[in-house]
């Protein structure tokens, strides 16, 4: 039997029809061609798929679309635009935090959750907050130095942007 | 897609959920964080006919003090246990060991009830409800009936609960005074599910301090060792009394049955190791408590 299901995603509100298997991440992807969320192991490890569900950073692949009716949903593209990247955004460019990019749409969504609670991170809990997402490429130092950066230019204190 | 095909409930009240469950019988399957459950399905391990999806059941979503006991709802986020006052309060040994449960993003889905119900021997909550002698409510059409901890885990992935029945409620009891808790366990990387933990309670009675401790992933569900409160009965806990009752319990105790990371010997040399901490922990906490 098909569900119908309405989320507001990035601002938008779509109404879509689904079967009850399936997962959020591949209706982001391929109903909905919001393919910015990855898709890497699908047993809640890898980090990639990471998406903000009413405001906090979840798995998009533990969850079925279906489950997703009524809630607000946050994917990389509601970040920034190529024209004007979001802080966070801007701060990987400048530090080199990516290299073939496969992690950093979750990485990105994980981060925006964290420095929204914590604006002025340790590099031990910037650690932490990472430990949920895996990046086979950058050895992770530059994704640490982003994330410190960002925190500086995020903080309403340092005058934000 | 990956799941096999399923039909889905989304009732919202337990009353709903529960005449639901009774009518699809075994092959149903309740649906809470989901964060256990899906990757079973996504592997096609598990392929249940129906999923009864608990998330619209806010009354099952709740921290809150009865009579000096801790009650929560079995839909409570690991999330939230982490970040409530009333957790840190009333079961700073469940307070300390959420954080230690896969990462926050999983942990914002993930549910109390789901963990207990899961019961994985690797797993800590169930470990944290038998340390702190929890009590848990479940509920089915039929009625409802409270089984203690002991009752209530029964082995590898396996408790008491009929495929009738939903855990509605876990309630906490309060320590005696002039207890101290600590919970400590070791995982390759932060994360994932450890190697080995343990949950200490000490109680400092006029004839000697009292011990209880609980160990994860040291057999096929929550592991109390008996036989090291035995030896630890009415003796005054000094460094070399700490080491005996943790060999005690390293070797007695425990049955572990060791994975690729981890060998049974090295599992002991950890309970041996992790024991004395929390032991010492517990122990300065019960002296420091008000
Ligand atoms: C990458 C990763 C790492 C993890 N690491 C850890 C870890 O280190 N430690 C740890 O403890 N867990 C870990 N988990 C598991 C996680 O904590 C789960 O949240 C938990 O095991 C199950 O809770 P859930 O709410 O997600 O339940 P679900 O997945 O929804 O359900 C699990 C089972 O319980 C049943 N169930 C759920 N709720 C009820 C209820 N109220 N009454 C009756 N039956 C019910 C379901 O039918 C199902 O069989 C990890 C998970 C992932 C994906
Ligand atoms: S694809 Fe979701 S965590 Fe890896
Ligand atoms: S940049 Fe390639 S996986 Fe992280």
């Amino acid at each position: 039997m098909m569900h119908s299901v309405t989320v507001t995603i990035n601002g938008r509100t779509y109404t879509r029809s689904v079967e009850p298997r399936l997962l959020l991440s591949d209706f982001l992807r391929h109903d909905l061609d919001l393919t910015g969320t990855h898709v890497g192991c699908e047993q809640g490890v890898c980090g990639a798929c990471t998406i903000l569900l009413d405001g906090q950073p979840v798995r998009a692949c533990l969850m079925f679309a279906v489950q997703a009716d009524g809630h607000t949903l946050t994917t990389v593209e509601g970040l920034g635009t190529p024209d004007k990247l979001h802080p966070l955004q801007q701060a990987f460019w400048e530090k080199h935090g990516l290299q073939c990019g496969y992690c950093t749409p979750g990485i990105l969504m994980t981060l925006v959750a964290f420095l929204q609670e914590t604006p002025d991170p340790s590099e031990a809990e910037i650690r932490a907050a990472l430990s949920g997402n895996l990046c086979r490429c950058t050895g992770y130092q530059n994704i640490v130095a982003a994330a410190r950066s960002a925190a500086q230019t995020m903080r309403p204190a340092a005058g934000g942007e | 897609m990956k799941p096999a095909p399923f039909t889905y409930h989304a009732p919202d009240s337990v009353a709903a959920a529960l005449a639901l469950k009774a009518q699809l019988g075994d092959e149903a399957k309740f649906l809470a964080g989901g964060q256990s459950l899906i990757p079973a399905m996504n592997f096609r391990v598990a392929q249940p006919a129906a999923l009864v999806d608990l998330n619209r059941l806010a009354e099952l979503d709740f921290v809150r003090v009865e009579a000096g006991e801790l009650r929560l709802g079995a839909l409570t986020r690991q999330r939230q246990l982490e970040r409530h006052p009333l957790v840190k309060r009333h079961a700073r040994l469940m307070w300390e060991a959420v954080p230690h449960i896969a990462h926050p993003q999983i942990r914002n889905r993930g549910t109390l009830g789901g963990s207990l119900a899961h019961a994985d021997p690797a797993a800590e909550l169930p470990v944290i409800v038998t340390a702190l002698n929890g009590r848990l409510r479940a509920l089915s059409a039929r009625g409802e009936r409270w089984l203690d901890a002991a009752q209530f885990f029964l082995g590898l992935f396996t408790t008491a609960l009929e495929p009738d029945e939903l855990l509605a409620e876990v309630a906490l009891p309060p320590l005696p005074p002039d207890s101290g808790t600590a919970f400590v366990e070791v995982a390759r990387r932060h994360g994932d599910y450890a190697l080995l933990g343990v949950a200490a309670v000490v109680t400092v009675l006029p004839a000697g301090p009292q011990v209880r401790l609980v160990y994860l992933n040291a057999g096929e569900g929550p592991v109390v060792a008996r036989q090291a409160a035995e030896a630890a009965q009415g003796r005054a806990l000094t460094p070399p009394v700490i080491d005996e009752i943790a060999a005690v319990a390293a070797e007695h105790d425990l049955q572990p049955i060791g994975s690729l990371h981890a060998s049974p010997e090295y599992q002991r040399h950890l309970a041996r190791v992790l024991t004395r901490r929390a032991l010492v922990t517990a122990l300065e906490r019960a002296v420091e408590a008000p």
